[in-house]
């Protein structure tokens, strides 16, 4: 546990010490705050919907942007060399850079609550319930995602290649069960089992299923485990 | 002890490390030698853990590197080769983030640090972000880094590379002051470096190993052949070749002439010393002698006789 946090602070304070993340938080905050305002006051609804449609897709650039340096980065400046002859195990290593990635995108997130105050000072008839749900639906997407992101990292030194297969693995995900109707009847329950947007959908609308839990969790838990192995192989290339 | 045994590393179809056998006693600095791409940061990489071995294992005491890497780490500093450090970072933040990773934080990072700035020299940069330090800080905030948990083992690959002479001095100062109560193996293709700091020397050549021993045992053991430059005046081309002839095992390389002046180099088993014939011939010829210069071998010439020419046991 002293590993993966000592890790997740030297990754978070690099986020800080470097241009990086400030631009992040300010372009999600833009992108989010434009598109949700946009339509709040014609729809005249006192809901979060607009917001919950909107960052999944933002998320499908900005995951792997923040994510792509996180592995690769320590390849190409050689300190993986460093921290792979510490005493430190190579989850412990992944877990730290992750939880690095996933506060980052929370605390993106945390500065969309703005739109849940304004929300609660102009509206009525609010469903605390689903906007919570919403939030919590948002965060397990950006965990999702950001351990596609940090396993595409690990694949390559080259940053830009750790972004081009985020978005492509990320955008795989995403588009599931769009193309529902182009499978056969017999996959298309899997196919949409497989489906980001089948999960999210169910808790933003304020249920929360095992269901949907397991299937993030074990998402997550199979990227970050590639991710391992990935690191594991470069001892024994 | 390090013991490292019957070593092999292949990259795909490249044999980097062929079967290396050998051991480092307690307290002893080894230098590892070797031309570019002959196996050393392989060997080192292994050893660290940072690399498995294709075959054989590297043992620290009663632990080996394929079960036990997690221990061994823990009692073993290393500097990579290129010293890949985090430039973002200050110096004071990095060396507390890898003393924490180590175990080492309150009181005891404290007093680990007050040591490795003390022994590194690093007072004036603690606080600097390490992207602002020169190269020769940089290298003494990789060997800080390599230091503060204060390990058994050292292992230094390329320490020096890149530095100019008066921070060459100063590491080297340092590396002999740690050797003295620690193993410290260091990598290095500078010969004087490594002349200068270790007690025993290994060269690696293409994977292999191609000699093991002190300095002295190397240049003892070494078969190559010794030089003798004479500078005379009135030495005819006939009283030069008669030289040869004086005694056996020696070859006339080169004669030239300079001005009035003949240079005549003689090559000879390093085990016969001519230089009295020489003079007793001078003399009996009429020469007037007015230099000679025996080049003693030096390691740089079994390094490349070992590593260059291919042959040759040292």
């Amino acid at each position: 546990m002293r590993n993966i946090k000592g890790i997740f602070i030297r990754e978070l304070k690099s986020y800080f010490n470097s241009p990086m993340a400030y631009i992040f938080l300010v372009i999600f905050a833009l992108i989010n705050g434009y598109f949700f305002t946009n339509t709040f006051f014609l729809i005249n609804q006192s809901d979060m919907r607009a917001l919950f449609s909107i960052i999944p897709l933002v998320y499908l650039f900005f995951i792997p942007a923040i994510a792509m340096g996180v592995i690769a980065k320590e390849k190409n400046q050689g300190t993986i060399e460093v921290i792979s002859t510490l005493p430190i195990k190579d989850h412990e290593f992944v877990l730290g850079k992750y939880f690095a990635v996933l506060s980052l995108i929370s605390i993106g997130l945390l500065f969309t609550l703005i739109h849940f105050f304004t929300l609660i000072g102009v509206g009525t008839n609010i469903d605390y319930g689903a906007a919570i749900c919403g939030y919590l639906g948002l965060l397990l997407v950006g965990g999702f995602y950001a351990a596609i992101g940090t396993f595409a990292s690990s694949i390559s030194e080259n940053q830009v290649v750790g972004f081009i297969v985020g978005i492509a693995i990320i955008i795989i995900f995403f588009l599931m069960d769009k193309l529902l109707i182009f499978v056969p009847v017999s996959l298309s329950g899997i196919i949409q089992y497989m489906s980001v947007d089948f999960h999210f959908s169910n808790i933003s609308r304020g249920v929360i299923d095992s269901r949907n839990l397991v299937y993030f969790g074990s998402m997550i838990a199979f990227f970050l485990m590639m991710t391992v192995r990935i690191l594991d192989m470069r001892k024994w290339r | 002890m390090v013991k490292i045994e019957n070593l092999v590393k292949h990259y795909g179809s490249v044999r980097a490390v062929q079967g290396i056998n050998f051991e480092v006693k307690d307290g002893e600095i080894l230098g590892f030698l070797g031309a570019n791409g002959a196996g050393k940061s392989t060997t080192l990489k292994v050893m660290t853990g940072f690399l498995s071995p294709t075959a054989g294992n590297v043992h620290f005491d009663d632990k080996n590197i394929l079960e036990h890497s997690l221990e061994i780490r823990k009692e073993v500093g290393y500097l990579p080769e290129n010293n890949p450090l985090y430039l973002e970072m200050k110096v004071y933040d990095f060396l507390e983030f890898i003393a924490k990773v180590r175990g080492i934080e309150g009181k005891a990072f404290k007093s680990a640090l007050g040591r490795v700035i003390e022994q590194c020299g690093l007072k004036g940069i603690i606080h600097k972000q390490i992207i602002e330090c020169s190269k020769g800080y940089k290298q003494r905030v990789g060997l800080a880094m390599a230091m503060i948990h204060d390990p058994k083992v050292l292992i230094l690959d390329e320490p020096v590379s890149g530095l100019d002479p008066n921070q060459i001095v100063e590491i080297r100062e340092l590396i002999k002051k740690v050797g003295e109560e620690k193993t410290v193996i260091i990598s290095s293709h500078i010969l004087q470096e490594i002349e200068a700091t270790v007690d025993r020397i290994i060269i690696i050549h293409e994977g292999q190993l191609v000699a093991d021993g002190t300095h002295q045992e190397l240049m003892h053991n070494f078969h190559g052949k010794a030089q003798l430059t004479i500078e005379a005046k009135n030495a005819t081309d006939d009283s030069i070749m008669q030289l040869k002839e004086k005694e056996s095992g020696i070859h006339i390389a080169n004669v030239s002439t300079i001005k009035d002046k003949r240079v005549i180099s003689l090559e000879f088993d390093k085990k016969i010393d001519p230089r009295e014939m020489v003079f007793n011939h001078a003399v009996a010829e009429k020469w007037t002698l007015l230099e000679m210069t025996t080049h003693k071998v030096q390691l740089e010439d079994v390094f490349r006789t070992l590593t260059i020419e291919g042959g040759g046991n040292a």
